[in-house]
């Protein structure tokens, strides 16, 4: 008989183990399921988690995990201080619309002025379109007590209708002789994010580097990130040492709704380029796993985030090499997810087995 | 006739790290009201829940009346005729009495005729008991009626109840140990659980004393003084709280009608509490739980703001002020619930003495917290306490109940308070712990910060307050000297009996 039996205290081994036995068994797993689709399931493990690295290719996909891993990483690094603390922002992907739409807002009025000072102002506008966003039901729930799952969820497609308005109407590009999408914000010197296009640096990398070592030490040498462990933990403790539940949640999801805004701004001012109908590509909902798979910690959300980008680019060529279906690629990342949460339960308990009988 | 009716023969349970009993061996006769002594951890549950079919022992053996009895489960212990009433209760709050005894019977007849059993019953034991009541409505002494009651239908020889009197008023404290004298004159023996040696003393004929799992002695409780078990419990010398001579100065807390409403649907509400606690004193508030004591405690800790004229503290009105601003003026509180509540179970004692202490320990420099510093008050508590850990690095769930009760009663009173607020600060731990920390609180007061302690345990109250008032419904009796308070007072002061006497009279 198997049993399982509570730890005294969470294993500090198993913390750090966990990923690494998810990855792996997601691999062995995914071999599988990509052999019974008729592929070889070394050549197409090999393919999704290595050649972007190690290729004779390589050079052109490694700048992409930069690219593809600074929005995953932003975003996360935002929505882990609220998971910590028992607060669901699930609409990430919806403050990450609006705040590439503020932010591109902002660069399309100035057009064709030239100014250090726009991009700054991109970069606030950005920032706090994403926190209102946040903020709505971050205050509904303060207020009227409704579930922060549900609102911030449905502020997503909210969102994403005001992205096909706003790509179609007000900031199409009037040059465009009736194309959508707005202008091309990359040709635009003052207001686009790229720092080096060819090497994948832009300055959502920067941000993303900056926010990864604050949210290290608010975490773990500030009271604020004390506060958030606490209340995540034991919320009735929390009030008993005199966090004001409320104000930590709107500070939780105003934080994670300002880094998804950020994100957005810098997607939308460099790989993205414009406003455009398919602008999001579901970032927003990608650093919910990241978030968990990184332990909610911001050197694991770091290393998470370069692994999700990895089996986004090793997906794509998958894709057009060995003409895997895309549907496989998304089955392998939620297989991810899966097994991180299964293996999970050996962090909090150890396996015992008995022989039948003794009980 | 000389079996017994249930012998007990080298009983053994073994958990991964704990012998939770070893080689148990006791017998107890036909009538007989047995006590099993112990203190926390001692074993005693595990000894029961054997008894009741819910563990199975490693090795020994039990007869019942000469045969074999191997319960496998519950039901099989029932149907030999064993019956227990837990501590924590199983009713559904929303059916009736009546619906919630059919639910634990395995072939409920008509609700007509369950009514009239269970008012033969009630009648018969002197238990009154209106079956068409909604359980959601009773008291706790009526719940645990319905609990009794639900038993002796079973028509059981042995009846086992642990720690019934927790939640009782010493009035119902009287009419349950009625009923079990007169069910033990009809020849049901009793397994007694409890730690209360007073009421052992008064209704138990044979005591048996397990320590770490082990029996250690068999006594008449009648004829052993209450310190004497006490110590057969703990096997040392107990150590019994002094009250130091302690002068009584000006009044530091005062309660203006604080009035509050329930935070919650199962809350109680506050309603005009008048008081004035003074320097050097204990204060004892009794009372049976859900009287509103969590919300009393949440009022004066912070959690729950009142109006700001409600509560003054050296003249101040503070009741709107935040828990951290009133731990910077010196009113400090621990509240009943360890886990969850006064402490972070998965977190290191480090991090639950930050908890409290960042305030008057200055753990934090615009906001940046000093680990070492924190680290060292823990090791701190730790050690002026006497809480058994590896170390401040270890998660608080990996204590023992008492030891992490010292950790969070140390926490605070490690802290210098003007006023201390504690709710239950002895519960479910052992006598020794317990004495410790009454005497923590007696030595806090004679350094002339005021106690306000909420208890219902009144044997701990009656030994340590000054004054003594009891929450009723939310509502607070006016203080009384605690010297010389009879137990009919208390029991009167605590809200009576409810309408009990009655049909007793007629029974």
């Amino acid at each position: 008989m198997i049993l399982l039996e509570k730890r005294p205290q969470p294993s500090r081994v198993w913390t750090f183990a966990t990923p690494v036995l998810a990855v792996v068994l997601t691999m062995i797993f995914g071999g599988v399921l990509f052999a019974a689709l008729g592929n070889n399931p070394f050549e197409t493990i090999r393919t999704i988690f290595l050649d972007p690295l190690f290729s004779e290719f390589a050079w052109f996909y490694r700048p992409q995990i930069l690219i593809k891993g600074a929005p995953l990483v932003l975003i996360a690094i935002g929505l882990s201080f609220g998971f910590r603390a028992g607060i669901w922002n699930i609409g990430a992907e919806g403050q990450y619309i609006i705040g590439a739409l503020c932010g591109a807002a902002v660069g399309l009025a100035f057009y064709p002025t030239e100014s250090f000072i726009i991009f700054p102002l991109m970069v606030i506008a950005g920032a706090l379109g994403g926190w209102a966003w946040a903020m709505i039901p971050g205050f509904l729930r303060v207020k009227f007590g409704t579930n922060e799952i549900l609102v911030s969820l449905m502020l997503v497609y909210v969102a994403e209708q005001l992205l096909s308005s706003m790509a179609l109407g007000a900031m199409r590009n009037p040059d465009g002789v009736g194309m959508p999408g707005s202008r091309n914000l990359t040709q635009y010197p003052s207001a686009t994010s790229w720092i080096n296009e060819s090497a994948g640096m832009h300055w959502g990398v920067v941000f993303a580097f900056i926010a990864v070592i604050f949210a290290y030490i608010a975490l773990s040498r500030h009271i604020f990130g004390f506060q958030v462990r606490l209340s995540g933990q034991s919320p009735r403790a929390a009030k008993f040492a005199g966090v004001n539940p409320a104000r930590l949640i709107l500070i939780c999801m105003g934080l994670s709704g300002a880094l998804a805004g950020l994100a957005g701004l810098f997607e939308v001012a460099g790989p993205a380029s414009q406003v455009s109908i398919n602008f999001n590509v579901g970032y927003g909902f990608t650093a919910i796993i990241v978030a968990f798979l990184g332990r909610l910690h911001p050197v694991g959300i770091v290393l998470a985030a370069g692994l999700m980008a990895l089996t986004y680019i090793g997906g794509e060529i998958a894709q057009s090499n060995l003409g895997l279906p895309g549907a496989a690629i998304q089955l392998l990342q939620g297989m991810l997810l899966f097994f991180l949460l299964a293996v999970d339960v050996l962090t909090n308990y150890r396996i015992r087995l008995k022989r039948e009988g003794l009980t | 006739m000389t079996d017994p009716l249930l012998r007990l023969t080298g009983l053994t349970k073994a958990y991964p790290g704990v012998i939770a009993n070893k080689d148990v061996s006791f017998d107890i006769g036909r009538g007989e009201v047995h006590a099993l002594l112990g203190e926390n951890g001692a074993g005693k549950s595990t000894l029961v829940k054997t008894i009741y079919g819910l563990v199975k022992p490693d090795s020994g053996k039990m007869t019942l009346e000469g045969a074999p009895f191997q319960p496998a489960e519950p039901r099989a212990a029932r149907a030999a005729g064993v019956a227990m009433v837990f501590q924590h209760f199983s009713l559904f709050d929303a059916m009736n009495v009546a619906e919630n005894i059919a639910l634990g019977m395995e072939n409920p007849p008509a609700q007509s005729e369950i009514a009239a059993r269970v008012l033969a019953v009630s009648d018969q034991y002197g238990l009154p008991l209106d079956p068409s009541r909604i359980v959601g409505e009773l008291s706790a002494g009526e719940r645990q009626r319905v609990e009794i009651i639900r038993c002796l239908l079973q028509d059981p020889k042995l009846l086992i109840m642990d720690e019934p009197t927790s939640v009782l008023t010493p009035q119902e404290v009287a009419i349950l140990f009625e009923t079990l004298r007169k069910l033990s004159a009809e020849g049901t023996a009793i397994l007694y659980i409890s730690h209360k040696l007073e009421e052992i003393r008064a209704l138990c004929e044979t005591a048996t004393v397990l320590r770490l799992g082990e029996v250690v002695a068999t006594c008449d409780p009648r004829a052993t003084s209450a310190r004497d078990m006490a110590e057969l419990m703990v096997g040392s010398t107990l150590h019994v709280p002094e009250k130091a001579a302690r002068d009584v100065g000006d009044v530091v807390l005062s309660l203006k009608n604080l009035s509050a409403k329930a935070p919650h649907r199962f809350g109680t509400s506050l309603r005009n509490i008048s008081l004035d606690v003074r320097k050097g004193e204990v204060l004892g508030i009794g009372g049976v739980a859900g009287n509103g004591q969590d919300e009393l405690v949440a009022a004066l800790s912070g959690e729950m703001p009142t109006g700001a004229d409600m509560l003054h503290y050296k003249g101040k009105a503070i009741g709107q002020m935040r828990p951290n601003e009133r731990r910077e003026i010196g009113l400090l509180a621990a509240p009943e619930e360890r886990m969850g509540h006064a402490a972070a179970p998965d977190m290191s004692l480090t991090e639950n003495a930050i908890m409290t202490a960042t305030t008057r320990q200055r753990l934090t420099t615009r906001g940046f917290l000093h680990w070492a510093k924190a680290r060292g008050f823990a090791e701190q508590v730790i050690k002026a306490f006497d809480v058994r850990t590896p170390g401040p690095q270890n998660a608080a769930r990996s204590l023992s109940g008492g030891n992490l009760q010292k950790f969070v009663i140390g926490r605070e009173i490690m802290q210098d308070p003007e006023v201390l607020v504690v709710n239950q600060p002895t519960w479910g731990v052992d006598a020794s712990a317990a004495a410790a920390i009454r005497q923590a609180l007696l030595d806090l007061a004679s350094k002339g910060a005021a106690v306000i302690c909420i208890s219902q345990d009144l044997d701990e109250l009656m030994e340590i307050s000054d004054r003594f008032a009891a929450l009723n419904e939310g509502r607070l009796s006016a203080p009384r000297p605690a010297r010389g308070l009879t137990v009919d007072e208390i029991g009167l002061m605590l809200g009576g009996a409810h309408d009990m006497e009655v049909a007793h009279d007629s029974a």
